[in-house]
């Protein structure tokens, strides 16, 4: 990943938040505050914003323009979850020669630290942590994702605003396994560019 | 659902700037941000913040002001502010005397005040907080993250802030914090759903003559829906579930608050704070403070929420009933 990868990754990404933003508040009302949608186009107008108007020269300054702008804009949970993500992805960069695998581990550690959810608790990690694995043995796909985002539906929350509702949060797809779904397809979709 | 509103993306700051025009004799509001701040005078003593998202009005700033809180931090609707904007309230609010911050239990605002408390502590501002998590009707167990924080808060508020004005420490609000949120318990009930600006749809539908038990105050859905009853059989069910986790209490003496949802006029709060009564008199269960009123919404939500506040500590009367100056206590 170099810096124009990765600002086309962030507009293909806020492109596709801006076209499912309603659906992502969709899937947020039975279970959460239908307020995913909102603050996700929200962030990420800043997002595009900024980078329009600072144009980060490098991967480093880039993570950083988007972690800032994350935490400063979303709010909700998705603002502190994200906002972390991005954060764990700069310190990450940092080291020389690190596999983009490495990275977007690290920002998957930085959520946890920060949500304090584990693996089938039906959050954004159900989907960050196949991504990784994934990109570790080189075969992240449309496919991979997909199926990741997919199997939170059975599930029962157990973090999140969703667990207040327990067993009434089946059958639904997480948001924020959904949004998640949508940045790892912008990531595929602006590397195959 | 109709709205009197401009563009849903501005609501809280053209809230925020009606807010000030009309009380600028008590609050004042940080610019560029929705930190509310109380106009008083710096005394050196404790500054008590709270703050969550829009759409609960009065609550925050509703109760910013002597006596109460130091500062509010207005987020988006049903959406927790940001850790820079706490932090911002934390800086203006800090007398010398420590930074208490009072958080609803939702992920949300534990994630964004968490980081805010760590960033304000990096910057060397003592900074301590409570977790309130009054609303009983989300069973606590291995599977969830506890109970939610709603209406009971205000009692933290007021009881808090009266410390505070009496001059305690950081560390003696603590532990009054610690010692007074498992004594407070809520549940609440809606008429509706709600909706919010902008979005299409309502959080949930409701028949024309149904109810549901035990919503959150974001619209989120509660635990049993049933056919509307009469005020007196909702009372029943409320109290009777506040009552449970009470327990056997040697003394019986409480604080309530009836709190209208945004949508439910003060009639309906009145019949149902009635009712409260007669049947708390049924069980020898005494009143001896009453808070009514449209304090905790939920936007346009009809349907109200009932909290007790078991009077544990002659403190708590007394932090009650003391005087303050804020736009709505």
């Amino acid at each position: 990943m170099n810096v124009e990868t990765g600002i086309r990754w962030m507009e293909l990404f806020n492109e596709k938040v801006q076209a499912e933003k309603d659906y992502l508040t969709q899937l947020d009302t039975p279970i959460g505050d239908s307020d995913h949608g909102n603050n996700m186009s929200r962030g990420m107008t800043h997002v595009i914003e900024a980078i329009e108007t600072q144009k980060p020269d490098s991967l480093e300054e880039l993570l950083k323009l988007i972690t800032t702008n994350l935490l400063s804009k979303v709010g909700g949970a998705s603002g502190p979850l994200y906002g972390s993500a991005f954060m764990g992805m700069l310190k990450a960069q940092k080291e020389d020669n690190i596999p983009w695998s490495a990275v977007i581990k690290s920002g998957l550690e930085s959520i946890q630290k920060r949500g304090k959810a584990e693996a089938f608790d039906k959050t954004m990690i159900d989907v960050w942590i196949p991504v990784v694995e994934a990109l570790e043995n080189n075969q992240l796909t449309d496919a991979v994702i997909d199926q990741a985002v997919e199997s939170t539906k059975p599930l029962k929350a157990k973090k999140g605003r969703a667990s207040y509702v327990g067993e009434r949060s089946i059958g639904h797809i997480d948001p924020g396994a959904y949004s998640s779904g949508l940045l790892f397809h912008a990531m595929l979709e602006a590397e195959a560019e | 659902m109709k709205k009197i509103v401009n563009d849903p993306t501005n609501i809280v700051d053209e809230m925020l700037k009606g807010m000030i025009v009309s009380h600028s004799e008590l609050i004042q509001r940080v610019p560029e941000t929705g930190v509310i701040q109380r106009k008083a005078e710096k005394t050196g003593k404790v500054a008590v913040i709270s703050g969550g998202g829009s759409g609960h009005e009065p609550a925050h700033a509703g109760f910013v002001g002597e006596g109460m809180l130091s500062a509010a931090v207005c987020g988006e609707v049903f959406t927790s502010p940001t850790p820079d904007q706490i932090l911002e309230a934390i800086k203006v609010a800090e007398e010398g005397a420590g930074v208490f911050l009072v958080i609803k239990n939702y992920s949300g605002d534990i994630m964004n005040f968490e980081m805010a408390q760590e960033l304000a502590e990096m910057e060397g501002i003592e900074v301590a907080s409570v977790v309130v998590d009054d609303d009983v009707a989300v069973e606590d167990s291995l599977y969830t993250q506890g109970k939610r924080g709603v209406a009971g808060t205000l009692f933290v508020h007021k009881i808090l802030g009266y410390a505070a004005q009496q001059g305690q420490s950081i560390a003696e609000i603590k532990e009054l914090a610690d010692k007074l949120v498992p004594n407070i318990k809520s549940i609440g009930l809606a008429l509706t759903g709600v909706t919010t600006p902008g979005s299409k749809q309502p959080s949930f539908i409701l028949g024309d003559d149904e109810i549901e038990y035990g919503v959150g105050i974001h619209g989120e859905p509660g635990y049993r829906r049933e056919k509307l009853q009469s005020s007196r059989d909702l009372a029943e069910e409320l109290l009777t579930k506040l009552t449970d986790e009470f327990g056997e209490k040697e003394e019986k003496n409480f604080a309530i608050m009836v709190n209208g949802l945004g949508g439910t006029p003060l009639m309906e709060q009145y019949v149902f704070t009635n009712d409260v009564y007669t049947l708390m008199k049924e069980q020898n269960l005494t009143i001896d403070y009453y808070k009514i009123g449209n304090l905790m919404t939920s936007l346009e939500m009809q349907g109200l929420s009932l909290t007790m506040l078991y009077l544990e500590d002659d403190f708590y009367i007394e932090a009650l009933q003391a005087p303050v100056t804020t736009i709505s206590w």
